[in-house]
């Protein structure tokens, strides 16, 4: 069959059964709105959170990131996995046994105070937003790629689809989506990887082909080749750091407290019956998310091989070992009208000299040979997934798989951002500040509004994106590290933290972390007006804007200490909160007011 | 034990082991990932260098099992001071 044709039956295969899912998944009440009924089983709610994390960054960009920065993207994969280490062991069971709806409602509970509660609600917005707009923008790309429509028919197509079963179903239509989507997504990308690590190694666990020995007769380990073969490009280590050590470790940091922090993944374990099964919940969820994460690596690695194997098919300096541009296969075709892969035959000789230009060591030996620059003048890092299958040379219905699995990712994900958009607006802003004797069904209709404005909210921004869209690693992660973790964290575990102290904690968190990034990145993101140039040069003992939320939340804690010590203590109802919620017994179910 | 006595004595029965827990959590990621990565690489384990593993690998398996063990322990210490759930 043709590939458009299986891209046609894949993605419309998948979203018809979304649909079918929002049908029947409807929710009938606020509790199923909010937290799907609370009775979603341990085990598929931690698929349900493996889909809603894994955004398009994780199925599309990381195994590309790794790919080019080899190493150094070891922060993301530790980062992503590690917070859920923080989440099962510091936050899920407690904030399931306090047995709320949303993130801000603890904070504003715990603190007592409906203050610390509206600046949790910012911090979830904003950050949420942020977020959201990424997933908007990968789906209108997938789209453009797959389905030959323009950018923004996708990203409408993409909207429809999430306005139908978020409106309907709430948590409910979405948990039951996000366990689909999961199915999806990581059939979709393990699949190639599994082909590629056969291909390249005899190995059919592509974790293991990482560490295999490639099976072309040259008897070299997979890391060992791709490290000779990059460096005698001029082309940094592949497993070695290039990086400085303190800022890998910080971004390691902000990326593990941020995800803990980060409300839309927090809510998901509000969803399970029991305290016990929010601890499995977690253990699950990372299980599900390490099955891409494990892989992701060997993605990389092999792809970044093929790649560079490609083009260079013999001896370096061997004028014939170039590939001849005429020759090129089908995929660089193929990318190359989408602009992310482009050539310009500098020394016009009509073949591909792809190396790093910008290696001063290497340059006597380019010029030796007659190279002028670096022909591949653009290789943009997430076509490594997306090309991979068409690499590999794999079947079209492999490919076609690809993309219902980017566009599972992408989709999931957003939902699970836009009701944590929504439910902050119709149970914090409105139940809890502006409306508090808005009934239960008038509630359940304000969250549907809510959600529809932030479907269109995020369609708009992902086709329009401002300027703060693509610092989703600093500014979402920076905010849930600097604010919203913090506060959790030192809600649970100490008794004497109050509301003074929280509040300032929060907004010192808040003001540092920000500060820090308009200075390197522009205030607000504005182009030009950044105080201090982005360079590693200049960041403070070489802290990139990316890595400052753990300092952030070390500003956070802080504060609050020395401002809770000063001030009077919490009252007794509070202490006795903090000791309920630190016992599993008597959890029932989640509730309102 | 009193009621307030026992509920102090649980707490402190996870917060000891809730710390080991997160000892591991750090020698395995920040530790042998990106603090002594240079010194473990230069053992290697079939053709990947120790250090590259455990950043891009090691940790994450690590991590999976932390969280069941944590899963497992945790039942056990609510039954042990009879707070676990039905």
């Amino acid at each position: 069959m043709e590939l458009q044709t299986w891209i046609y039956l894949a993605v419309g295969g998948t979203f018809a059964l979304y649909m079918g899912i929002a049908v029947w998944a409807r929710a009938g009440s606020t509790k199923e709105f909010y937290v799907a009924g609370g009775g979603v089983n341990p085990v598929a709610n931690g698929m349900a959170t493996a889909a809603d994390w894994m955004s398009a960054a994780s199925f599309i960009s990381m195994a590309g990131l790794i790919a080019f920065k080899g190493y150094d993207a070891s922060a993301y994969l530790m980062g992503w996995t590690g917070g859920y280490v923080l989440l099962a062991l510091l936050l899920a069971p407690y904030l399931r046994k306090f047995g709320k709806f949303t993130v801000p409602e603890f904070i504003g509970d715990r603190y007592y105070s409906q203050t610390a509660r509206l600046v949790a609600v910012l911090c979830l917005i904003v950050a949420s937003i942020t977020y959201v707009i990424g997933q908007m923008k990968g789906v209108g790309v997938a789209f453009g790629r797959f389905l030959e429509v323009d950018f923004e028919t996708g990203v409408l197509i993409g909207m429809a689809i999430v306005f139908f079963y978020a409106v309907l179903g709430g948590m409910k239509g979405i948990t039951y989506t996000q366990i689909a989507q999961y199915c999806v997504l990581i059939f979709a990308y393990t699949v190639p990887a599994i082909f590629i690590s056969m291909q390249l190694t005899g190995n059919p666990l592509p974790q293991l082909g990482l560490g295999s020995t490639l099976s072309d007769g040259s008897g070299m380990a997979v890391l060992e080749k791709l490290d000779k073969i990059v460096m005698d490009l001029g082309f940094s280590q592949y497993t070695e750091a290039q990086g400085a050590m303190l800022n890998t470790f910080l971004l390691t940091a902000s990326l593990m407290i941020g995800t803990a922090g980060l409300p839309h993944v927090i809510i998901r374990f509000f969803t399970v019956p029991k305290v016990s099964d929010a601890r499995k919940s977690a253990g699950w969820a990372l299980v599900f998310i390490a099955i891409l994460y494990t892989t992701a690596p060997a993605v990389g690695a092999m792809a970044r091989m093929n790649l560079m194997d490609t083009i260079q098919t013999g001896p370096i300096g061997d004028p014939q070992a170039n590939l001849v541009y005429e020759e090129r296969p089908q995929w660089m075709r193929n990318w190359e009208t989408t602009g992310l892969l482009q050539y310009e035959d500098k020394n016009g000789d009509g073949r591909i000299q792809y190396y790093n230009d910008q290696n001063p060591e290497f340059a006597a030996k380019a010029a030796a040979f007659g190279w002028k620059g670096n022909e591949m003048v653009k290789v943009d890092r997430d076509i490594m997934v997306l090309a991979n299958p068409e690499i590999a040379k794999l079947p079209n219905w492999v490919i076609a798989l690809v993309a219902a699995g980017g566009l599972a990712a992408a989709l999931s994900t957003a939902a699970g951002l836009l009701l944590a958009i929504s439910s902050s607006i119709s149970h914090d802003l409105l139940k809890g500040t502006f409306m508090p004797n808005i009934s239960e069904k008038g509630e359940l209709m304000a969250g549907r509004i809510a959600m529809a404005g932030a479907i269109v909210v995020a369609g708009y921004l992902g086709m329009n994106p401002p300027g703060f869209a693509a610092q989703v690693v600093a500014l979402a992660f920076g905010l849930a590290a600097s604010s919203i973790f913090p506060a959790l964290m030192m809600g649970i575990f100490s008794k004497r933290i109050n509301k003074a102290g929280a509040i300032c904690g929060m907004l010192s968190g808040l003001l540092f972390t920000l500060i820090y990034i308009f200075v390197y990145k522009g205030w607000f993101f504005v182009v030009g007006t950044n105080m201090l140039p982005n360079t590693p040069e200049s960041w403070v003992l070489g802290i990139a804007p990316e890595s400052i939320g753990a300092v952030g939340a070390l500003v956070n804690f802080t504060v609050a200490f020395l401002v809770s010590r000063v001030t009077a203590a919490p009252p007794v109802h509070i202490q006795e909160l903090v000791e309920s919620i630190r016992v599993p017994r008597g959890a029932g179910t989640a509730h309102a007011h | 034990m009193s009621l307030p006595e026992k509920a102090e004595a649980y707490w402190k029965a996870n917060i000891s082991l809730v710390i080991k827990l997160m000892v591991v959590w750090f020698v395995v990621s920040f530790g042998c990932g990106i603090l002594f990565v240079d010194a473990l690489n230069s053992i290697s384990i079939g053709g990947i260098k120790l250090g590259f593993f455990f950043a891009q690998q090691g940790s994450i398996y690590v991590f999976v099992g932390l969280i069941f063990y944590y899963v497992w322990k945790m039942g056990q210490i609510d039954r042990e001071f009879d707070v676990h759930e039905d």
